[in-house]
């Protein structure tokens, strides 16, 4: 049995472990690991979140258990200090000798620590591990507590720099991002992109300072400044530097491989060093007389050396690595590809820049204009996978290539085509270098007809996640292809959409979801199709979500909003926001009664947090008595109907928008829909209500009210659309209804009236034909249905509250009466909050 | 509140040396759960009326160690019955604790017994 050693824990080392244990027999290769950090192998590329969470094991490549289960030795905290090329063996920091028949260095690189004067001082810190990172926590709660508005500086503007003055405003200290050069992001942007990335990051509170050569770290044992020039000096009380790498190649050099003048490894195509046992993989193999500081390449390194030492030898790494990259740094796009930046002589650019929305895109194009050869992203990379597949694999470009930035006007055809287009070579997911041919053979020819399936099959999509999108079209348009009708099933239990389901239980009167399940389904079901089918009978029967409780999502259930620590929230309806003094001080008083932490909600109510399990039914007792009635926040179902106060009051206004929206709140509280429902009603066009982020609006105008759909905040923020202009209350509640109804009988699970309408043939104005020109001859229908749901509207939490086999849900245990004793509380700002999570 | 977590272990039916008298059947919701409570540990206890089968296992979620799993929904992912937390739905085998998508501990799952329409739980101690 040979033995095959790898130097290095790091994320390229786990990959070679990773990619090695899949190819080869276990017990023929005998396969042991060095990690010099006391961790197992854990993402770098994402060691900002670790200052959100908390969280190190959630960066870990695989636990520890995973070496274990594929017979890998693994020793972490144990650095390799010597090879014996002669004896074939190596030596540890413990004296520990062990022998190989291949040794693969993957030792990774350290950071790069310029030789400025005061660098060793207190408080300076360098970006590289999850202990780096401890440490520089550790100092800045120290000095959180002696300094005010404590500032910390970032010694470089790279990509690295940038990540580290997110994670160094994560920690509350004020951050200072200084860069030699004249630019952020000197290696992939150019001048233009990254002024717009700079206003962008600096309107988020993050300083930067260009152009600025530090001439020394100032303090007396510990950091208070930077100073540049003779009169030029920064204030900050930490600094954290992130300057480049170095790679950690010196047990390379000790041991005689050739070597780069300026550092490296040097290797061949097959990543062997000038040693024929030995390779160097990742950011420490001199490759084209290149270091390569990103993931893929580093990957793809690894699959090449496994290949080559268990005799697949015509595995060698390409001659040229693309260096795209595509990332979110702060919340913010920033991708290159290609030549980013091109010389006039070898083509021309087009350049679209819109600063005030923080947008860059420049594509680079050849004087003929039929190829790509590269470009910059800033702001908005959606169309980053698809021009990178141009690129790479010099497809030609439509007429005005101008439109693959700016999109379609005037109606010419839309200019990406489809990712069918793509040759069966092109590479989709880079991370795990899975071409697109392979993605379409295993959809045809192995079975894999979902994209969980793809990527159990292939790994697309596993690693950084972006080709998601892509991946996801192949396997539909395969699909398509042979013939399939592609399903947007429910989940496993159910091969049909919920528009299927629900005209299903509409036609076989179904009112249970066993029968359901027994009749069309498989299984037993799931938490997926489970509460999708208990808000389909509801939307036919209006049945509320006490009768099959099991079935409903927990918020359901319990008819209240889970919270933090499993306590749960109330919240009354208070139609339109409308409230008499007398409801404030009864909210008030039940509130105090319970110890309720109280606060206003964005949908103008009151939201009562902190309530435990059993005091639920006994808070609703008080409030139904008080004239209140359930407010449905906890459901999937229509949630407030916001008010600006109107012509009542309002100088401006043109219509009673309160008296309407509170008629509106009514009209449809209780109806359960595919995801929740938000309306509002603005008194004139200043719009206060914000009717147009709501799914649906109204606002008042000269002549009438314009009916607005379609719209929400949400993480994809979208206005609503027109639907109809100057129309009165009635026609304009009239279409409204058929408008949810259609949705509601159409939408896939958990999906807002936005993005219905995104994917809905004909968009919106589909749906102005089906609402008010009836081109589908259902409206009357709409209308009955919608009527139907009016009608039957009753206040759940009464019937829980008066039903006792129903309040007897309300305990924690099912064998005792008291309350659950682990939720803990802590005070803040003069009420009470949960205790936070360990 | 990590050491919880740690009181909690599984308990194979062979070990059982206490069968804890919990609750009468129809206090069960069918195809849900319920909260018993057995000395200072909360113990969820799933119905599974379609399988015809109880299954128990620790209320505390090891995500955020809140104590909610026994309002969680059941189901069954490829043959595997689960049990998906309210909060986030990690979903755990009630057969086996495993956690099913993703890389959380298992849980610890305890032996269910009916007799005389009483549903007993299994402790070794």
């Amino acid at each position: 049995m040979k033995t095959v050693i790898v130097v290095g824990n790091g994320m390229v080392g786990y990959k070679f472990c990773e990619k090695f244990v899949a190819k080869v027999d276990q017990g023929s290769f005998k396969l042991i690991v060095f990690g010099e950090e006391p961790r197992v192998a854990y993402d770098r590329v994402h060691l900002s979140e670790y200052f959100e969470n908390g969280d190190a094991e959630r960066l870990s490549m695989a636990p520890r258990e995973w070496y274990q289960e594929n017979n890998i030795e693994l020793f972490t905290n144990e650095r390799v200090t010597d090879i014996h090329r002669n004896s074939k063996t190596i030596t540890t920091l413990s004296e520990k000798t062990f022998n190989y028949d291949y040794l693969v260095l993957a030792t990774g690189s350290s950071p790069f620590v310029p030789q400025i004067n005061g660098v060793d001082k207190d408080g300076v810190f360098v970006y590289r591990t999850i202990e780096d990172l401890e440490q520089t926590l550790a100092y800045a709660e120290k000095i959180k507590r002696t300094v005010q508005k404590p500032k910390a500086a970032i010694l470089g503007g790279g990509l690295l720099g940038l990540e580290a003055a997110k994670a160094v405003m994560d920690m509350g200290l004020e951050p200072h991002v200084v860069e030699f050069a004249p630019k952020l992001m000197p290696r992939q942007l150019d001048t233009r992109s990254s002024k717009v990335l700079q206003v962008k990051l600096e309107s988020m509170g993050i300083n930067i300072h260009l152009s600025k050569a530090t001439n020394q770290i100032l303090g007396n044992g510990h950091v208070i400044g930077m100073e540049f020039g003779e009169d030029d000096v920064l204030n900050v009380d930490m600094l954290v530097i992130s300057a480049g790498i170095r790679p950690r190649d010196e047990l390379g050099k000790s041991c005689g491989l050739k070597m780069g003048t300026r550092g490296g490894i040097v290797v061949d195509n097959k990543m062997r060093t000038s040693d024929p046992n030995i390779f160097a993989i990742g950011e420490i193999a001199l490759y084209n007389q290149m270091i390569y500081g990103l993931v893929a390449p580093g990957y793809e390194m690894a699959g090449v050396a496994v290949d080559q030492i268990i005799g697949l030898e015509a595995t060698t790494m390409a001659a040229e690595i693309d260096m795209s990259t595509k990332l979110k740094l702060i919340g913010v796009d920033v991708a290159s590809f290609g030549t980013p930046f091109m010389p006039a002589e070898k083509g021309h650019s087009i350049i679209f820049e819109n600063k005030t929305e923080s947008l860059y895109k420049r594509i680079n194009v050849s004087h003929d204009g039929k190829r790509l050869l590269g470009g910059i992203l800033v702001g908005d990379a959606k169309d980053y996978n698809m021009l990178l597949q141009m690129y790479l694999n010099e497809m030609p470009l439509p007429k005005n290539p101008e439109n693959l930035i700016l999109g379609s006007r005037s109606g010419e055809d839309v200019s990406f085509g489809s990712a069918m287009d793509l040759p069966d070579t092109a590479v989709v997911c880079s991370c795990e270098a899975v071409s697109k041919g392979q993605i379409c053979c295993s959809v045809k020819e192995d079975g894999h007809e979902s994209l969980k399936a793809i990527a159990k099959a292939t790994k697309a999509t596993t690693g950084c996640g972006g080709c998601k999108p892509m991946v996801d079209d192949l396997v539909k348009e395969t699909l398509k292809s042979l013939g399939k009708v592609v399903k947007e099933s429910v989940c496993e239990h159910f091969e049909y959409s919920r528009q299927e389901l629900y005209d299903i239980v509409k036609l076989m009167k179904i009112e249970d979801y066993d029968s359901l399940l027994d009749e069309v389904g498989k299984g037993h079901g799931c938490e997926v199709c489970k509460p999708a089918v208990a808000s389909i009978f509801a939307s036919i029967y209006n049945e509320t979500a006490n009768r099959q409780e099991t079935i409903q999502d927990t918020n359901d259930r319990f008819l209240a909003n889970i919270q933090r620590n499993g306590t749960y929230s109330v919240v009354p309806r208070v139609a339109a926001g409308e409230i008499t003094p007398k409801q404030l001080l009864a909210i008030g008083r039940i509130a105090q009664k319970y110890d309720l932490y109280t606060k206003i909600t964005g949908g103008q109510r009151i939201d009562m947090f902190g309530a435990q399990l059993h005091e639920l039914p006994l808070i609703w007792e008080e409030l139904i008595a008080e004239g209140f009635e359930t407010g449905q926040a906890y459901g999937k179902s229509l949630r407030t109907v916001k008010s600006c106060v109107g012509s009542t009051w309002c100088r401006y206004g043109m219509d009673e928008s309160v008296t309407f929206a509170i008629d509106i709140e009514n009209r449809y509280k209780g109806i359960r829909s595919p995801h929740k429902i938000k309306g509002g009603v603005s008194g004139c066009i200043r719009e206060c209500a914000e009717a147009r982020n709501k799914d649906f609006g109204f606002i008042a105008v000269e002549g009438g009210w314009n009916v607005y759909i379609c719209g929400n905040g949400g993480a994809n923020p979208q206005h609503a659309q027109l639907l109809a202009e100057k129309v009165d209350k009635i026609t304009a509640t009239k279409y409204v209804d058929r408008f949810l109804m259609y949705y509601i009988q159409t939408a896939p699970p958990l999906t807002r009236t936005a993005a219905w309408l995104d994917k809905l043939d004909g968009g919106i104005d589909y749906v102005k034909d089906v609402v008010i020109n009836d081109c589908l001859g259902i409206a009357d229908q709409l209308d009955k249905e919608m009527q139907h749901l009016v009608d039957t509207y009753k206040c759940e939490w009464k019937e829980a509250v008066e039903n006792p086999e129903i309040r007897a849900r309300y305990s924690h245990f099912v064998n005792a009466e008291e309350a659950d004793d682990s939720i803990e509380f802590v005070s803040l700002r003069e009420q009470k909050m949960p205790k936070a999570w360990v | 509140m990590i050491s919880n977590l740690n009181t909690y272990e599984v308990v194979e039916s062979e070990n059982v040396s206490i069968w804890f008298k919990a609750a009468a059947v129809v206090k069960f919701p069918k195809n849900g759960g319920a909260c018993v409570k057995y000395k200072d540990k909360q113990i969820a206890v799933f119905n599974f009326t379609r399988e015809g089968t109880w299954y128990a296992c620790q209320n505390l979620c090891p995500h955020k160690m809140e104590m909610v799993l026994s309002r969680g929904m059941i189901g069954e992912d490829q043959g595997v019955p689960k049990v998906a937390c309210p909060l986030h739905k990690n979903s755990f085998s009630l057969k086996t604790g495993k956690h099913l998508n993703g890389d959380l501990d298992r849980i610890a799952t305890y032996p269910v017994k009916i007799e005389d329409g009483f549903v007993y739980i299994g402790f070794s101690e």
